[in-house]
């Protein structure tokens, strides 16, 4: 496996971890409180959702856009999301945002699993099952986005959706087993790595994409090509550990005033 | 009519997220990085000028993040 498929299954691992974190914790609580049956039911119906947008988005955008202009429009699309989790791993790193806590968040879908009511549609459960349906539909098309982004730009979606399928092998595995969520993932972490990662690509991708503008319509080059990778990480991950430094350090009181 | 609002509310919050300055931001970065690109400025001026733009969107996003 080369550098760059390593990288691009690792990226699309983690981000999609975080997802089947966030997804599992719903379906469970769900499942606990309103019955199984619903819940699975409202978990096979996103599945089957995700798996036709992503069939659909996959093949629309492959065989519509010039290459420069995919890179653009993903691009731009990964840099926002990359820098939206960016900028709430600084103001967590800072101190400044509540971390993310998910047997606070099972206590509160556990609690609202008890109290709603128990009206029914289609045989199902129906609060059962539109919360885990859109639970898993909402956190999934995030993976879907990741690994239709990565792959298509990387020109690997195979190995974007195998690092997506490993993540959620895993987390559904272990919380099958566990029976319980996964708080002991550390997930805030990851959010900071993923956040680094999809904005160092985002960068790139959004910035050749550019090259639509120009007179062959071909993408920009970046200075030293795909190593230019390396440097973009590293100038995020430095911009970040600065940011958490400073307003660690009383810079909030600086920018205040 | 409400699922058509409740439609777009999905996307908007999908897409543009907690702070709406990134996703102007980045736009607004990314339309100046096309006019420039238009007028054939070289690839060494424009990959640092859209580099240093994009680094003061999220700048600017995080101290009004700080604020809050």
């Amino acid at each position: 496996m080369s550098a760059d498929t390593a990288g691009l299954v690792v990226s699309a691992f983690l981000a999609s971890a975080v997802e089947f974190v966030e997804a599992l914790t719903i379906v469970l609580a769900m499942g606990v409180t309103r019955g199984w049956r619903s819940t699975l039911t409202g978990v096979a119906v996103a599945l089957v959702a995700l798996a036709g947008i992503t069939a659909l988005a996959g093949y629309a955008l492959a065989a519509w856009l010039p290459e420069s202009l995919l890179q653009l429009i993903v691009g731009t699309l990964l840099l926002i999301f990359g820098l939206q989790w960016l900028r709430k791993a600084v103001l967590r790193g800072a101190g400044l945002k509540a971390f993310n806590d998910e047997d606070e968040t099972y206590r509160e879908e556990l609690e609202a699993g008890r109290s709603a009511g128990a009206e029914r549609r289609l045989g199902l459960d129906w609060f059962g099952f539109v919360v885990s349906f859109k639970g898993v539909f909402l956190e999934g098309l995030e993976i879907v986005f990741i690994v239709i982004t990565f792959g298509l730009n990387a020109g690997n979606v195979p190995a974007a959706a195998a690092g997506a399928g490993i993540a959620g092998a895993i987390v559904l595995g272990i919380g099958a087993v566990a029976h319980r969520p996964l708080a002991a993932v550390p997930q805030n972490t990851i959010k900071f790595a993923v956040g680094l990662l999809l904005s160092t690509f985002g960068t790139f991708w959004a910035v050749e994409g550019l090259g639509v503008f120009a007179d062959g319509r071909e993408s920009l080059e970046w200075p030293g090509g795909d190593a230019a990778l390396v440097a973009l990480l590293a100038v995020w991950a430095t911009f970040a550990w600065s940011a958490i430094r400073l307003l660690r350090r009383g810079g909030l009181a600086a920018v205040e005033g | 009519m409400r699922f058509i609002r409740a439609f777009g509310r999905f996307w908007y919050d999908f897409v543009v997220g907690d702070d709406w300055r990134i996703a102007a931001g980045v736009v607004l970065v990314l339309a100046a990085g096309a006019a420039l690109v238009a007028t054939g400025v070289s690839d060494d001026v424009l990959v640092p000028l859209v580099g240093a733009g994009i680094v003061g969107v999220v700048s600017v996003s995080i101290i009004a993040g700080a604020r809050r």
